[in-house]
């Protein structure tokens, strides 16, 4: 474990890193997620379409593909931009696909009923969705949404490879290959790093969830 | 709820005014996309000798390169085919053992679900393929990808398996116990065929995580679909194409496994307003 | 994107489908194999040594990179080509190993000292710098090819003129990520201006969309870079560092790395070496090397 406590320096600016990359992708996610799920139920076919298409490409594509065409199709299109912004972007791109169903299938879980009396009090679509159904469904979106997000903390590590750099898996790669430290210890440390996030994530996530949770 | 919940029916002037905007949003989009490839063709990345090869029948690579990307298609599949039926098996005994547990060591099979999950699927590959071989257990590359593909799955597979049976009305378990069944019986022979029916569709969605996961047999060099892609790149040097292929290759599979996944979901629920869907791995990008 | 060929639109490519163009470039075909090693007949080696153990089973399993232009680069159609397959040919010629019985076995850089430990692999053929650390795990015959890390720039750029002119610049260097080149750049620029990615092809593609402002890696990559880049990119030729290329083998196999030695040597004399190097990485570049000082077994 001696890696762990020489390199700790390494260690700590990878989960920094991490933590960065999950935080600017976790808020741009959220926000697109959202406005595709509302897409999604809009009643322009148009958006519809779009939205379904988006979902359908970006659940069924690996990230390793999503993150390629960040970091090189983007450039071609005359997009530049660092290859930290292009990770944040194709990790949040990515997990919008699940953000925008678990947002879809919690205004799903809102009677009909309440839609309905929105609708006979004179609210349009906006109003609707945006002051009845969406402050409802937010305790059904929540449990998913917390899976979700923490499913993206992990897939974080893919990004690395993309030229992201400096993140906690890529320090890894390096401790053990280019400085030919023991792989063992270096990968458990790894492991670590990425415990010391979810696991805490995961119960704060059980929390919130028992806070929230409502026999219906 | 559907979308049609959400809005009135619209009456003429609504539907007027809903056509134009869906007109105006259809040639935003269009444009959009056509300015996409306008660019493409401006960098040259529409020019013959990037697709010829992809897509050309009659072109000399176009044998070569689909007979490279099919053997590592069939990898591919073959190390998800793997994955997927060890993570199964050893799901399924987590699971029974989580349940049945004493006490005084659940929290241990607890432990190694939780830290299994908690850890990226990329870093359990990369540790089967470089630690695995450091501690002295020769795996080739396959079973190594095979090893950390099963490794994350096991326990997602395990949490679908103990939700499907959590889920099973109480009283098919008291029934069992009632004619003087065993708890290892009542789990083998009531409990499990029926949660295995109700997590059916799960399963499948969880094989499109796995098939997409098997993607990362790249970062340890394993012959599988996109990595063959990548030797095929640095022979024709076209990385937006092939990659391009890769994604459709990738999405048209997966959509087809999503596909029957609701099928056999909807199939499975006709006629059983009971039956509860357990929380799907799948729907969180895991 | 790299090339810059002139467009045929997207239509035209699938009326191609009807006329039976001929128009794919890089092909397979074009760099066919130009290189053949000479094949030992029934040669004898004493029993219980390496050799003689490979020549009886009548194969050699050889560890290479199948993404390195001009070096070792795994064709459309299977064959392996370069400078580094030519060198394992002539080694397995020696053993009376024709090529098509060498069994190719993928070894990315981080990988090599791994398979060599565990037996996945007889010898290591990689554009395999030798370098103390790797000598501790692994024994080295060789070097074969004496390179130097460099760096690739856009054929317009004057204002990188090696590693020295990087520290007060704000150019982004991209390398592979594991690589010993990469560790070398970091003493002049920082990390947040080295971009790493798991091949040099994909640094050469940034550097083609100005996503960075150089490439690093030995100075024999970089050309095979610059070949396939019609010349887009230029080697600034300033080398700031030894990269003695040498054939990877298990610790301790003395027996096996004077014989790799010999086999080296031999080839430099009867002029295999040269030619190996004039139909593989000799095509891109002017000089053709003098086969290195070898280091001695033990």
């Amino acid at each position: 474990m001696q890696v762990l406590i020489a390199n700790h320096g390494a260690y700590l600016s990878g989960i920094a890193t991490t933590l960065w990359l999950c935080l600017y992708s976790g808020v741009l996610t959220l926000v697109v997620g959202t406005v595709i799920a509302g897409f999604r139920v809009s009643p322009l076919t148009p958006l519809r379409a779009f939205g379904t298409a988006w979902v359908t490409v970006f659940r069924n594509c690996p990230l390793v593909v999503v993150l390629f065409f960040m970091a090189f199709a983007l450039p071609v299109l005359g997009l530049n931009a660092s290859y930290f912004v292009f990770g944040t972007v194709g990790l949040a791109l990515y997990t919008s696909a699940f953000v925008c169903e678990a947002i879809r299938s919690g205004i799903n879980s809102v009677p009909a009923g309440q839609a309905e009396a929105a609708r006979s009090i004179g609210l349009g679509f906006t109003q609707t969705l945006g002051l009845v159904i969406l402050p409802q469904a937010v305790r059904s979106i929540i449990p998913p949404l917390g899976s979700v997000l923490i499913a993206m903390i992990k897939n974080s590590a893919i990004a690395g490879a993309f030229g992201v750099g400096g993140d906690l898996y890529m320090t890894g790669t390096r401790l053990s290959s280019a400085q030919g430290e023991a792989v063992v210890p270096v990968l458990i440390g790894v492991a670590l790093g990425y415990l010391i996030i979810t696991i805490p994530a995961g119960l704060l996530l059980g929390y919130v969830e028992r806070k929230v949770a409502i026999a219906r | 709820m559907t979308g049609s919940v959400l809005y009135e029916a619209p009456g003429p002037r609504a539907r007027r005014r809903a056509r134009h905007a869906s007109v105006v949003t259809a040639l935003l989009l269009l444009g959009a996309l056509g300015w996409v490839i306008h660019r493409f063709a401006a960098e040259g990345e529409l020019a013959y000798e990037k697709w010829g090869a992809l897509i050309d029948p009659t072109n000399e690579n176009f044998g070569p390169l689909w007979t490279l990307l099919g053997g590592g298609l069939a990898n591919t599949l073959l190390a998800a085919g793997w994955a997927i039926l060890l993570s199964l098996v050893i799901g399924t005994v987590l699971a029974l053992t989580r349940i049945t547990a004493a006490a005084w060591y659940r929290w241990a099979v607890v432990g190694v679900i939780e830290l299994l999950r908690g850890t990226p699927v990329v870093v359990l590959i990369f540790f089967s393929a470089q630690a695995l071989p450091a501690l002295g257990l020769n795996v080739s590359l396959m079973w190594a990808l095979v090893i950390g593909l099963t490794a994350y799955n096991c326990v997602i597979i395990a949490e679908i398996v103990r939700a499907g049976i959590t889920a099973l009305p109480l009283g098919q378990s008291e029934a069992a116990y009632a004619v003087g069944m065993r708890r290892h019986r009542v789990l083998l022979h009531v409990l499990l065929p029926q949660a295995f029916r109700a997590m059916l569709p799960a399963l499948i969605s969880q094989l499109v995580v796995v098939l997409k996961d098997t993607s990362l047999g790249v970062t340890i060099s394993y012959a599988e679909f996109v990595q063959r892609g990548e030797i095929a790149i640095e022979n024709l040097d076209n990385q937006i194409q092939v990659y391009l292929a890769l994604g459709v290759v990738f999405i048209l599979i997966n959509y087809t496994l999503s596909r029957i996944a609701v099928h056999t979901e909807r199939i499975l629920s006709r006629g059983r307003s009971a039956a509860r869907e357990p929380e799907s791995a799948a729907a969180t990008g895991d | 994107m790299r090339t810059g060929k002139p467009t045929v639109a997207a239509l035209a490519a699938v009326t191609g489908l009807l006329l039976t163009a001929c128009g794919g470039g890089g092909g397979s075909t074009e760099d066919s194999k130009e290189f053949t090693a000479p094949v030992a007949e029934n040669p004898s080696f004493e029993e219980g040594t390496t050799m003689a153990h490979l020549a009886e089973q009548g194969t050699i399993t050889v560890g290479t990179k199948y993404d390195q232009p001009l070096f070792a680069l795994k064709g459309l159609d299977g064959e392996m080509r370069g400078f580094d397959v030519a060198i394992a040919e002539i080694i397995a010629g020696r053993l009376g190993i024709p090529a098509d019985r060498i069994n190719w076995q993928e070894t990315p850089s981080k990988d090599r000292e791994k398979y060599i430990r565990d037996g996945t692999v007889d010898m290591v053929v990689a554009t395999y710098t030798i370098n103390d650390k790797r000598d501790e795990r692994v024994d080295f015959a060789g070097p074969y090819y004496q390179a130097g890390q460099d760096l690739m720039v856009r054929a317009d750029n004057e204002s990188i003129t090696g590693p020295e002119s990087l520290r007060d610049s704000d150019a982004e260097v991209c390398s592979a990520h594991g690589s010993t080149p990469s560790e070398r750049i970091r003493e002049y620029v920082d990390n947040s201006r080295l971009v790493l990615f798991d091949s040099y092809s994909k640094c050469a593609d940034a550097l083609s969309n100005g996503q960075v402002q150089a490439v690093t890696t030995d100075d024999a990559i970089l050309m095979g870079l610059v070949s396939e880049s019609d010349n887009e990119f230029k080697v600034v030729g300033e080398t700031f560092s030894e990269e003695p290329y040498g054939v990877g083998i298990l610790e301790g196999d003395v027996d096996f790395c004077e014989f790799v030695n010999k086999s080296l040597r031999i080839a430099a004399k009867e002029g295999t070496y040269q030619q190996a190097w004039n139909a593989t990485a000799g095509r891109v570049s002017d000089r053709t090397p003098e086969l290195p000082e070898l280091r001695s077994c033990s």
